[in-house]
């Protein structure tokens, strides 16, 4: 994560690849305990690590990372639960251990994020379609679009930050 | 959409991070209380006997008030940008014994037929305008320093940042206000931080949550 904040993509790529099946058992037992389907754990996923991307400053370098990430997930849970009309407490410190993670996983969210990227303004939408569906990295997403990688990653920044904020809404 | 492909155009984002939020609260607080207190000099000023002033046992205990407050606040402040942080509230006991003496002495030294002027005092309209408008600008840049935070709960974030503005302001308006009764800080002051504090949670419930 520090090496994140510094700008190494691949070490942060790594940091949250990483994170994302402890995210998932976590979400997975949150939905269990909340007697709701596990179908929509990755839903959650997502949203934690956008949110994890768009809140990361609000890490502290100098303390243990695994309490914010679980508290960001908490935060997620508590959010979709409300929304889904389910209240109830939720003590995750205890459902790390209730379910085992299952090994595979599809990682195929039932809501399409580039659906609501349809909403974003038309350059922000091209970069996060040519990055999300195309799979294309910068370098070859400011090629396709003729714009600078600069400008590439200024609109990645604010489709992300605007996605964050429609997801809000969505769920 | 896959999983996979989310992180790996989160991560090609990574490069643009600014400070962490403790970072940028510790500059808003900086840019605050130096815009509250040109904005304190450039209008209504520091009391002109404030050499003497500050001499007496119930300045310094006003001061003193409402600065613990302010440190006290920044705290909880700091504490809910985290959302895994659990909020320090016993800081606030400091400003609170400190209230709670200051009305003692003042109820132990004072004739009780001269309290209720006291608590009344000369400067309470001023001091319910002068407040919050000393702390708009402290409250501004600290809500543009918690936008970048977690905070667990949004309005409570809010409410905590006018109360640390709030704070701000009083210490620097109490640089002007001829009335040091502890009855009138209690009073007077109280409603001013409150009403930052409102609108702090006001504004934090919809630009904080995340």
């Amino acid at each position: 994560m520090r090496a994140g904040l510094a700008g190494d993509e691949g070490a942060y790529a790594r940091l949250l690849r990483e994170l994302t099946p402890f995210l998932r058992t976590l979400a997975r037992s949150g939905l269990a305990r909340a007697g709701r389907s596990t179908a929509e754990a990755e839903d959650i996923v997502q949203d934690v690590l956008i949110a994890i991307h768009t809140r990361r400053s609000s890490w502290i370098p100098t303390e243990p990372l695994v309490p914010w990430v679980r508290a960001i997930l908490k935060h997620k849970l508590i959010d979709f639960l409300r929304r889904r009309g389910t209240v109830g407490h939720i003590d995750i410190d205890s459902f790390a251990e209730v379910i085992a993670a299952p090994t595979e996983e599809p990682g195929i969210a039932t809501r399409d994020v580039v659906k609501l990227a349809e909403n974003l303004p038309s350059g922000q939408k091209a970069v996060i379609r040519a990055m999300f569906v195309d799979g294309h990295n910068t370098q070859e997403t400011a090629t396709a679009l003729k714009m600078s990688e600069g400008a590439v990653r200024v609109s990645l920044h604010r489709g992300l930050a605007g996605l964050a904020k429609m997801l809000r809404g969505s769920i | 959409m896959k999983t996979d492909d989310l992180i790996s155009a989160l991560s090609r984002d990574a490069r643009r991070t600014g400070p962490s939020v403790h970072g940028r609260l510790a500059l808003a607080l900086g840019v605050g209380a130096v815009a509250a207190f040109a904005l304190l000099v450039a209008t209504i000023g520091i009391r002109p006997d404030i050499a003497a002033a500050s001499r007496t046992m119930l300045f310094d205990l006003k001061i003193l008030l409402v600065a613990t407050l302010a440190v006290a606040a920044v705290a909880l402040v700091r504490a809910a940008a985290r959302p895994e942080a659990d909020l320090p509230k016993a800081v606030l006991l400091v400003p609170a014994l400190l209230v709670l003496f200051g009305i003692g002495h003042e109820v132990a030294t004072q004739l009780p037929a001269a309290l209720p002027m006291r608590l009344v005092g000369k400067n309470w309209g001023v001091c319910l305008v002068a407040i919050p408008l000393l702390g708009a600008l402290p409250l501004a840049a600290i809500l543009t320093a918690m936008s970048a935070a977690a905070p667990r709960n949004a309005t409570l974030a809010g409410a905590l940042s006018g109360l640390a503005a709030g704070a701000i302001a009083a210490t620097f308006y109490g640089l002007h206000c001829t009335d040091d009764s502890p009855l009138f800080v209690a009073t007077w002051y109280s409603i001013a931080i409150a009403m930052l504090a409102a609108a702090g949670a006001a504004i934090g419930r919809r630009v904080l949550a995340w």
